[in-house]
């Protein structure tokens, strides 16, 4: 009889560290059968569907932004798109691209932000990055400098980095200045080399990620054109297609008694989104440097391991850096015009959007009454679309950690639901469940 | 001498604010010479029931929030609320204005029961708040000066002047005269008008000056043709806890 097979485990991690939001994971092992094993989510709810009823056309974006501090442009943009879509106003080209750039310079933030300072300490096996100001300076330093130069890209193109003021339906109320964006262009090319030094860096020490696999469905948004992130079709790994308008046949949220959130469900048991879903669906749009950097960590699609999405984040990044160094000569190509707000015309209407912010794929639905009042609204962030898939894979990697010491089997389950970059102050909509003891 | 204890907490709020303190970037190095972070959930694994500071983050929304809170005022030497959440109740009341059993009817549908809330509230509605650090998300440069004269053991300056004050100072042009709706007038100020700057209008997320002068910002607002009733759904946009806004 193996070790494991007697094993008696009564695991609880309280409020996860490094992860955005209240999250707590609970293992309990009797007699080397798993009886137990979730991901309680605690944050505390704030409704945000039923606050905005009641405000107006031209403040939504304002209050969803507040949703969460660190995909407050991703909230913005798919606000701003489901109160567009909701009362037909067109955006100019212009707008698209520097709404491209907004959305590159967040996902740039936040993924660095959690692979440089959430993830990190985890392959150095030490508790924050603190420790590392003294073990690896050069690297941190390196890992600041990015994460500086991206607020800097967020303040350069919306006014400031946290609930952004220049974006409003019809377009932006202040722009960049055409000096600014060259000296981003230069920042954005240093930027490159940097990240492919933390990309050899994490490469250096990937083994620590497991070697776990379980098939699921990606979810992601889908383009012809592009890496798809501002706009696009809703995609499936498993096939097909959907307009965002048609949301709700993917996501079919459902509350169960043994979960604290709403979880959703499409083909299979639970679904995925995020950078990894992204890289899964869409790879062969990734620009050339982005490939190189898959290619050094040799993710290819599909790839089911969930730790990966730590990789296809670093990939990610390079990927923004990228295209937007494109996007700005694009933009400055065509000559940066100081653009009016279209004349906007208020109506009834309902309007859906689906955005991919870095944690996901996100949707807005709206509906307005005539004097451009939200009388209904739902928002299905991504983090409420892992949870489903994060709870299947902990029951999927929990056996295989039986046999090894408690901290250990504490330290993969939590290096698991961080590799989802969960954010869970984005709870649009949970639940607290009292549990039977 | 030791370093200051500091420890960082968060209830219902968007992280906003703590991500400002991340943001410091090389900054933080530096702060983190002068005080020693000893509990910050989302950066840290390390975690401390002994420290001197309490920074926090977020509304109180729930009964069971009150216990936590509660036991940080215990152990803090001083406590202060950071961003609009924690110092005013922010966005987070704006649902204190519908029928509570609706909201949670709308939200959950015939899964209501499962869950608790209340009214949402400032920090300072439940336990003594020391210092605040206003704004939504809040100003970094402004918290490292107030984390300063704290560390100091002076009394931290926040402003109450309205916002107009740094907006003339900011040399914009008065966004009432250009027909926009504006909370600049009756805001406290301390932001540098940086919405306005950035070509929106001031949201009054820094709550109220003390003692506002209402019936002068009613006429005033009156004179641009905007109504009382307009005017006090934007205070619920932010202050909705406060008296005259209920």
């Amino acid at each position: 009889m193996s070790k494991s097979a007697k094993r008696e485990l009564h695991i609880r991690v309280d409020h996860l560290t490094r992860v955005e939001g209240h999250g707590n994971i609970v293992v309990n092992v009797s007699n080397g059968k798993i009886e137990d094993c979730r991901w309680e989510v605690v944050e505390a709810p704030r409704f945000f569907e039923a606050m905005v009823r009641g405000r107006k056309w031209y403040e939504m974006h304002h209050i969803t932004c507040r949703i969460c501090g660190i995909c407050s442009i991703g909230h913005t943009l798919a606000s701003l798109q489901a109160t567009e879509a909701a009362l037909g106003i067109e955006v100019s080209e212009q707008t698209v691209l520097l709404r491209k750039l907004a959305l590159h310079a967040e996902n740039l933030q936040s993924h660095i932000l959690h692979v440089g300072y959430l993830v990190l300490p985890d392959l150095m096996g030490v508790g924050s990055v603190v420790p590392l100001a003294g073990s690896h300076p050069a690297e941190l330093k390196t890992v600041i400098r990015i994460h500086r130069l991206s607020n800097e890209f967020s303040d350069t193109i919306c006014g400031r980095t946290t609930h952004p003021q220049r974006l409003v339906p019809g377009g932006f109320v202040k722009y960049p200045k055409v000096d600014e964006l060259k000296k981003l262009r230069q920042g954005l090319t240093e930027a490159l080399s940097d990240l492919k030094e933390v990309a050899r860096l994490v490469c250096s020490l990937a083994e620590r990620f497991p070697a776990f696999s379980r098939e699921t469905e990606y979810i992601a948004l889908k383009s012809n054109q592009e890496y798809a992130m501002y706009h696009g079709q809703v995609g499936s790994s498993d096939g097909g297609t959907w307009a965002p308008g048609q949301y709700k046949e993917v996501t079919n949220e459902f509350c169960v008694p043994h979960s604290t959130a709403k979880y959703t469900k499409h083909n299979r048991d639970s679904y995925m989104v995020g950078a990894l879903a992204r890289f899964n669906l869409n790879s062969d749009r990734l620009t050339p440097e982005a490939r190189a950097v898959a290619g050094l960590f040799k993710l290819k699609p599909v790839c089911y391991n969930s730790f990966m999405n730590n990789v296809a984040q670093i990939v990610e990044c390079v990927h923004s850096v990228e295209d937007s160094i494109n996007i700005i000569d694009r933009a400055l190509g065509r000559g940066l015009a100081l653009e009016d707000i279209p004349p906007i015309k208020v109506c009834a209407g309902r309007g859906v959007s689906a955005v991919e912010v870095p944690r996901g794929i996100l949707f807005h639905d709206y509906q307005y009454d005539d004097a451009g009042t939200c009388i209904g609204a739902n928002l299905i962030i991504p983090t409420n679309q892992n949870h489903n898939n994060i709870y299947h894979d902990l029951q999927a990697l929990l056996p295989s950690l039986l046999g090894k010491p408690e901290k250990e089997i504490e330290l993969g389950l939590e290096m698991l639901v961080r590799a989802y970059d969960p954010c869970i102050s984005c709870s649009a909509h949970y639940l607290k469940v009292k549990f039977k003891k | 001498m030791s370093k200051p204890r500091v420890a960082i907490f968060d209830f219902a709020g968007c992280e906003g604010d703590q991500l400002q303190i991340v943001n410091l970037e090389e900054v933080v190095l530096d702060v983190l010479g002068q005080v020693e972070i000893v509990t910050w959930r989302e950066a840290m694994k390390e975690q401390s029931d002994h420290y001197d500071i309490a920074l926090v983050e977020g509304s109180i929304t729930r009964k069971s929030d009150e216990e936590r809170i509660k036991a940080i005022r215990e152990k803090a030497g001083i406590l202060v609320a950071i961003g609009a959440c924690a110092t005013i109740g922010g966005i987070n009341c704006m649902k204190n204005f519908q029928d509570e059993k609706f909201v949670r009817r709308y939200v959950y549908g015939d899964k209501a029961h499962w869950y608790n809330t209340y009214a949402a509230r400032p920090v300072s509605a439940v336990v003594p708040v020391d210092a605040n650090v206003h704004g939504c998300p809040i100003n970094r440069e402004e918290f490292v000066q107030v984390l300063k004269a704290l560390l100091q053991g002076k009394k931290p300056f926040i402003p109450n002047y309205p916002v107009c004050v740094d907006c003339k100072k900011a040399g914009n042009v008065c966004v009432l005269l250009k027909g926009q709706f504006c909370m600049g007038p009756v805001t406290r100020a301390g932001c540098g008008a940086c919405c306005i700057t950035e070509g929106a209008y001031c949201w009054g997320c820094r709550g109220l000056v003390d003692d506002p002068n209402m019936d002068a910002a009613r006429e005033l607002l009156g004179r641009f043709g905007i109504s009382a009733g307009e005017a006090l759904g934007q205070i619920r946009l932010y202050d909705g806890y406060r008296e005259e806004a209920r």
